[in-house]
């Protein structure tokens, strides 16, 4: 196996014309991973707080992605018993068991049915939170955890998710800024998620809800 | 996949006279080529970000074997394993042993074009592991024993009476024993047969649109779902990449994603864009217990430092597919193998060589447009004539090609022979034309009569009359 | 002050040569039009066709040859976007390994440009004397479009027309199939490309259509023509310097 390795490694350094690079480039490149440098970021990325929320509920609602706002993290059962009351949707909910859905008032609802662990098939409603909002596309970030299986993200029919307004960033490079404030390791699975599922391969005509949810419902806190 | 380029021609007249196909290629102009219009439109920094895109895939190509390296020792840092392999060979025997030591029986895969570029499900299939594509283009000619004709869309040459045929003579055992023929019905349809192959997969098997160096990270993009669910619910996720995909870190990704799906599908961002990092962690509730990256380099690092190196900025959007007019009149499956298209036309001589694969860069206009919208510069028409002259060089162009450009370019050095073979070419068109003004049908032309008229000269060449101002003049 | 008038080396092509050369006069008389001193210097062809065939030894020679005869002069124009392309974009990279050669072919490259766009860019021509009564419609050749940028100035030209109103083609930009050696190696192919042009250019209802390469304007008028249609064809330089009495491309004598 090694030696199939060196062998590759081999040739591209024969094609670039080098051997291994020397010590002061290995260095140089070192400097560049460890504190990546930005690209030109769009400009419509780069708003004040409250220009960037706005343009993360246009850009979610434009790629399919349904949107409510509540006023507070407190609200935020109240309008997801609302939301599958108005949908006419299944009040049985599998939530993630993630501390901060956890510290909700879920228990002034009580028609709604929870239960806290990964999705298995069938299940129609999930709930979960994001870790950070990306305004330029209207694109939910989500990290795995213990507390946060990744199976609610794909497996129910209705994907409801948590963002609270003050994690919501500009671009792309502010949501891995924001994971890398954590100090924790890069988690196993980061999703972006932008709208629901959808296919375009037959004929060419969308349809929504290929394998993945056919409906992304952001719930939006404290905005 | 046994390639049929060298039959092209005979590929092109097939498809030209296949009208189900010809009907499917409209959705191409109307879908993909105004909505990228639209998307780039909505983004004014897109040029500038084009520019970037390019140098940071050059930067990547000038500093491969370091990033390789890195993206290496973090794949295993993160509890990954990280394969290599030099050929297609190699690449199906690591997954196979993969497959293996789990005993595995059932595979899902997210839509990768390594997988078909290495010939993976036949593979499988042969030694008694069932591949499922799950893709729904790619589910879709899977039924039908088809290879994609498109690099993202794999089903953009079938149309739903095909699709509803395939449907129904598959899902019987499923329970859908009626045929449903509209798209939504179609989707559903595949959507819970797909669930049941999920749920019961033992290894999920995806591409890779990128590799991060910086996180030991697998980075794939789609629009379904289909991907997530292939690599999270199965004990083992299989990540095919090839060595070009990797990128130092996630701020480049962040640039690339930004160029990707504009040029691709006109989405400001694909629904789907998922950051693999090694196995399952101690307490996670799900995902993959092992995680490995197949790295194939199949001929790709011969590319560096030559004339073909920019090729591997490519980050396989299919720009250059959907503005072909070429790839827009006869789809893709007419080249032969598996990467249609101007990308196709420049990596398929690469990968399976210029004898077979000999019409390719043969077959453009260089009208331009490939370049004009590719989201990393790559000169692909540059690269195209660069394949014309390898085959040039080694006698591979027709011998009455070769023979026809010969006798004009021993005329053409010559330029009062030049003049008189252009004096005598006038005449003598005129004559055929007699006095209609165009000719019909010309022996030595039929490739242009068979079709068209050709417009006879006016009179004597603008040489002859301009020398005889002059003479009038003095 | 004063100042001798640009010399212009008249880079014909050899498809204007050969089979329209009122196209060639088109441009001399719009040139002089606009002050310029024109010469034709004896010549064959740009080398295109081999550099295209993969022939970079014989379209090398060609160069040489092209190079030697218009270096003299101010400024090389040639009436199409394809040849003037490959003089201004190609020349200099067949001379790779040849120093010397390759300063010459950057030199040429500098000065070398197309009709409509010299007129309007580098001479700033903003109008012609000219008059056409009719409705045309435009197709933008792929080498003038995407190596030389020309879209505007030959739609900024014809809208000086006296009577001209011009219809704008639906895919204009898309290639119509020529493709020099292409049309008649993948004659199916090229032909499935020129009707879908032809079709959009009936679809405008223009009763001429104007392009700025010879090479599109034979394939486009082969195919109208064939298919029993009676829209003119003609190079926009002949509808720019009025020389539109004679009869259009593929069109018999006396028909006007």
């Amino acid at each position: 196996m090694s030696e199939i390795r060196e062998q590759i490694l081999a040739t591209v350094r024969r094609g670039l014309q080098r051997g291994p690079l020397d010590e002061a480039r290995r260095a140089e490149l070192e400097v560049r991973l460890a504190h990546p440098p930005r690209h030109l970021l769009p400009a419509r990325a780069q708003g004040s707080h409250s220009e960037q929320v706005a343009l993360l509920i246009k850009m979610a609602e434009y790629a399919l992605a349904t949107v409510d706002q509540v006023a507070r993290m407190d609200d935020v059962p109240a309008a997801v018993a609302a939301f599958l009351a108005r949908e006419r949707l299944p009040t049985a909910v599998v939530m993630a068991p993630d501390a901060e859905l956890a510290a909700l008032p879920w228990e002034n609802q009580p028609l709604l049915r929870i239960e806290r662990r990964a999705a298995r098939d069938g299940d129609k409603v999930s709930v979960t939170a994001a870790f950070a909002g990306i305004a330029e596309t209207g694109t939910l970030m989500l990290r795995s955890g213990p507390d946060r299986p990744t199976t609610l993200n794909f497996l129910p029919d209705i994907h409801i998710v948590l963002l609270p307004a003050e994690r919501i960033v500009g671009s792309y490079e502010d949501g891995w800024d924001l994971l890398r404030a954590t100090g924790e390791a890069m988690p196993r699975t980061v999703n972006y998620i932008t709208g629901p599922s959808r296919s375009g391969d037959i004929e060419q005509t969308m349809q929504l809800g290929a394998h993945g949810p056919l409906r992304l419902h952001i719930v939006l806190a404290g905005a | 996949m046994q390639a049929t380029s060298q039959a092209f021609q005979r590929n092109v007249s097939a498809a030209l006279q296949n009208p189900a196909l010809q009907k499917a290629l409209k959705n191409i102009k109307i879908g993909f080529v105004r909505k990228r219009a639209a998307a780039v439109a909505k983004l004014p920094e897109f040029e500038l970000l084009r520019d970037a895109g390019c140098e940071l895939k050059n930067h990547v190509l000038d500093h491969l074997d370091f990033y390789l390296e890195r993206f290496e020792a973090k794949v295993i840092e993160s509890g990954g394993q990280v394969h290599w392999a030099r050929d297609a060979a190699e690449a199906n025997q690591i997954v196979l042993e993969i497959c293996r030591s789990v005993n595995a029986r059932l595979v899902t895969k997210g839509k990768s074009m390594i997988s078909e570029e290495i010939g993976l499900n036949e593979f499988l299939e042969a030694h008694g592991i069932r591949p499922v594509e799950t893709d729904l283009g790619e589910y879709i000619i899977q039924l039908r024993h088809e290879h994609p004709s498109h690099i993202i869309a794999p089903a953009v040459h079938l149309n739903r009476d095909q699709i509803a045929d395939a449907f129904q003579a598959h899902h019987a055992p499923y329970g859908f024993t009626e045929r449903r023929e509209e798209p939504r019905a179609l989707l559903d349809e595949a959507r819970q047969v797909l669930r049941q192959q999920f749920l019961r997969a033992d290894v999920g098997i995806t591409g890779a649109n990128f590799c991060v160096a910086e996180t030991g990270t697998t980075v794939i993009v789609t629009n379904e779902g289909n991907g997530d669910l292939t690599q999270i619910l199965p004990r083992v996720h299989i990540a095919l990449s090839s060595i070009e995909k990797v990128v130092p870190t996630l701020e480049d990704v962040s640039l690339l994603l930004r160029l990707l799906a504009r040029s691709a599908t006109g989405q400001e961002l694909s629904v789907y864009t998922t950051f693999s990092t090694g196995p399952r962690r101690r307490d996670d509730l799900d995902g993959p217990e092992q995680f490995h990256v197949v790295l194939l380099d199949n001929s790709r690092s011969g590319m560096l430092g030559g004339e073909f190196q920019d090729m591997l900025r490519c980050i396989r959007c299919a720009a250059c597919l959907n503005h072909c007019p070429v790839y827009g009149a006869i789809g893709g499956h007419a080249y032969g193998w598996v990467y249609p298209g101007p990308m196709g036309s420049v990596l398929t001589p690469q990968l399976i060589g210029i004898e077979v694969a000999a019409q390719l860069p043969n077959a453009s206009t260089f009208c331009g447009r490939c370049e004009e919208v590719c989201p990393v510069h790559i000169p692909l028409p540059k690269m195209m004539r660069h394949w014309r002259e390898r085959e040039f060089a080694r006698h591979l162009t027709p011998a009455a090609a070769r023979f026809g450009l010969g006798l004009w370019a021993f005329v053409a050095q010559r330029p009062k022979l030049y003049r008189l073979a252009t004096n005598l070419g006038a005449w003598l068109l005129r004559r055929l034309a007699a006095s209609k003004g165009r000719i019909r049908s010309l022996p030595l032309a039929k490739g242009w009569t068979a079709w068209r008229d050709l417009p006879a000269p006016q009179g004597r060449t603008f040489q002859q009359q301009w020398a005889a101002r002059r003479e009038n003049r003095l | 002050m004063t100042t001798s008038p640009p010399r212009v080396g008249l880079f014909v092509t050899c498809l204007i040569d050969l089979f329209r050369p009122t196209v060639g006069f088109a441009a001399v008389k719009l040139l002089e039009a606009a002050g310029c001193v024109v010469e034709v210097p004896p010549q064959t062809c740009c080398g295109q066709p081999a550099y295209n065939a993969g022939d970079r030894a014989t379209a090398r020679s060609l160069a040489q040859q092209v190079i030697a005869a218009f270096e003299p002069f101010n400024y090389v124009v040639a009436p199409s976007g394809s040849c003037a392309g490959m003089i201004k974009r190609h020349y200099p990279s067949l001379f790779a390994d040849d120093p010397d050669g390759r300063v010459r072919a950057e030199q040429l490259s500098a000065k070398t440009f197309e009709l409509t766009l010299f007129l309007n860019d580098v001479l700033g021509v903003e109008r012609v004397d000219a008059h056409y009564a009719g409705t045309v419609t435009y197709h933008d050749s792929c080498s003038g479009l995407r190596e030389l940028g020309i879209k505007a100035q030959p739609r900024r030209l014809l809208a000086t027309v006296a009577g001209l109103e011009l219809r704008e083609l639906e895919e204009s930009e898309v290639c119509c199939g020529f493709g020099g050696a292409f049309c008649v190696k993948y004659p199916e192919l090229s032909n499935r490309m020129v009707s879908d042009k032809a079709a959009h250019i009936l679809a405008t209802g223009a009763d001429t259509v104007l392009a700025g390469d010879l090479g599109c304007l034979l394939n486009i008028a082969g195919k109208l023509q064939r298919d029993g249609a009676t829209i003119k064809i003609r190079h926009v330089a002949e509808v720019l310097a009025g020389l539109t009495d004679i009869p259009a491309i593929g069109e018999p004598e006396g028909d006007e």
